[in-house]
């Protein structure tokens, strides 16, 4: 049996969307800048497309860009900002547990003569509104906030945050920008930009079952954004290059599929997430949650089991047909600890003995309890093979290295 | 990422358990990552007879371990002298470079076992 639970890192294309694109792989090929029926087509297309998109954040067409996904958002909406607004302050405010697509940005925005303030978070995951409030400076145009973290799922007060940036404009930080990385929760929980109150959002296509290479910013109307690329006039001179018009076409039916199923595919997640989690809390030993349990979207779940090294659990699972993913610092060959799990506060131990399990819409009851059954004989079998704790070892000569 | 032969070890790992009154023991931890191997010897005459393991670690840590006791059952003391970290990598087809300190773990479990058995 093949159990696939790393939704969060990408999701499978979904057979409407995949119905929705192909003809524009083949016959109606069009680019959407030609003024002949190939082209209208596209462009018809690519106008849907936004529509569509438009509708699930309850935006107006005319404030989506679309571009190759979440880290061309990203980058887009911080650089985008601190280009077109350097000159009334160069500070940002953002958090520890950002998206690296948003902290490597930052640095590099840094490096250009822009200061940044990385907020840490509590032992739930949440960053401290007040916090943030004391963070805002006279020079300061820019706050990134994720919506929903993509290793726990913790979901961040952004409304409360909105309702901060909206007293510092009425005080006079008129410069000031509220972005939100809304790619983890985006088809999971609501979206709803005006009651958010964020000025730009991130979003994939690959997360919400569209293909990867193409994804969408948010760009309130009124905004001004800096080109950070150069080319054509596409996307209202804020995204030059050749429209990619069956990503779009995708996206756009992903979207509208992710509307039409708001309310029955976020609760069939959840109760599958947490019938996945009582069953592992109930049949392992040395099992915690990590992040907060209440305030996450609701097809995450991750959690540390004692003693292992999620590497060799993530390994194990995978040669038993189970696809999750871990936060261990082996992991990838990253050879660095989940900065997200260690911004929590957890042990090394606790994060070395991390899974995260992420279900979609089509994750079944079966496949959760082949996936708990795997996992209970695969824990065994690793913490059988640890040694006892006991004084004897001694540290590894790591000179022939 | 990983090799038939790691995935193989981390499915069915070899002779895990330890030895009752081994002639040795190799109780080795690397600092940096904290992974553990402890593997206990039973030595006769110039022969290494028997090998049991424990591992805590991550998937090349565990194949090591467990690669290793099938290399060393049954050889000779002269022999298993002569292992190093690339018998160890050979065994389980290659490892990333990232993950060579786990060979040298399983090798320095190995040596502090045979030193604690001779001593």
């Amino acid at each position: 049996m093949k159990v696939y639970l790393d939704n969060s890192a990408t999701t499978a294309v979904a057979p409407e969307v995949i119905e929705a694109m192909l003809p524009f792989l083949s016959a109606d090929f069009g680019n959407a800048q030609s003024v002949h029926s190939f082209g209208q087509g596209a462009k018809a297309a690519v106008e849907k497309g936004r529509r569509q998109v438009a509708s699930l954040l309850n935006a107006a067409p005319a404030e989506i860009v679309f571009v190759s996904g979440g880290t061309e958002a990203d980058n887009l909406a911080l650089r985008g900002i601190c280009n077109a607004h350097m000159k009334y302050g160069r500070h940002i405010i953002t958090t520890s547990i950002e998206h690296p697509a948003v902290l490597a940005t930052c640095e590099e925005l840094e490096r250009s003569g822009f200061r940044v303030t990385y907020l840490p978070i509590s032992s739930r995951g949440l960053v401290n509104v007040n916090d943030l409030r004391a963070a805002i400076a006279a020079d300061t145009i820019l706050i990134s906030v994720m919506h929903a973290n993509n290793e726990t799922g913790t979901v961040q007060p952004i409304e409360k945050i909105a309702h901060v940036v909206a007293s510092a404009r009425a005080q006079g930080s008129r410069h000031l920008h509220f972005h939100t990385d809304a790619v983890q929760s985006t088809g999971k929980i609501s979206i709803d930009v005006k009651r958010l109150g964020v000025d730009l959002l991130s979003l994939s296509g690959h997360k919400i079952h569209a293909p990867k290479g193409v994804g969408a910013l948010f760009v309130r109307k009124g905004v001004r954004l800096a080109r950070i690329s150069f080319g054509g006039h596409q996307e209202r001179d804020r995204r030059p290059g050749t429209e990619n018009v069956p990503g779009i076409v995708a996206l756009g039916r992903a979207a509208e599929y992710a509307s039409a199923n708001s309310d029955s595919g976020p609760a069939r997640m959840r109760e599958l997430r947490d019938y996945l989690e009582q069953q592992i809390i109930a049949r392992c030993e040395g099992v915690q949650v990590n992040g907060d349990v209440e305030r996450r979207v609701p097809n995450i779940s991750n959690l540390s089991f004692r003693g292992v090294d999620g590497e060799s659990l993530l390994i194990a699972l995978d040669l038993r047909g189970i696809a999750v993913s871990t936060g261990s610092a082996c992991a990838s060959g990253s050879l660095e600890p989940s900065h997200v799990l260690t911004a929590l506060g957890l042990s090394r131990q606790e994060v070395r003995g991390s899974l995260r399990f992420s279900l979609s819409v089509y994750t079944t009851r079966d496949e959760i309890d082949y996936a708990v059954s795997a996992l209970e004989e695969t824990l065994e079998r690793l913490r059988g093979m640890l040694p006892s704790e006991g004084p004897e070892t001694r540290e590894s000569v790591v000179s022939d290295l | 990422m990983y090799t038939r032969q790691v995935a193989d070890h981390i499915a069915n790992p070899r002779n895990v358990g330890e030895l009752r009154d081994p002639s040795g023991i190799g109780d080795v931890t690397n600092a940096v990552c904290m992974d553990r191997i402890r593997l206990t010897v039973r030595i006769e005459g110039d022969r290494l007879v028997d090998a049991k393991v424990k591992a805590d670690g991550c998937p090349p840590t565990i194949a090591a371990a467990s690669a290793l006791t099938e290399l060393i059952i049954g050889r000779s003391l002269v022999e298993i002298r002569s292992f190093d970290r690339t018998t160890v990598t050979e065994a389980l087809g290659r490892l990333p470079a990232a993950k060579m300190h786990c060979a040298v773990l399983a090798i320095d479990a190995l040596r502090a076992s045979i030193e604690s058995a001779v001593r």
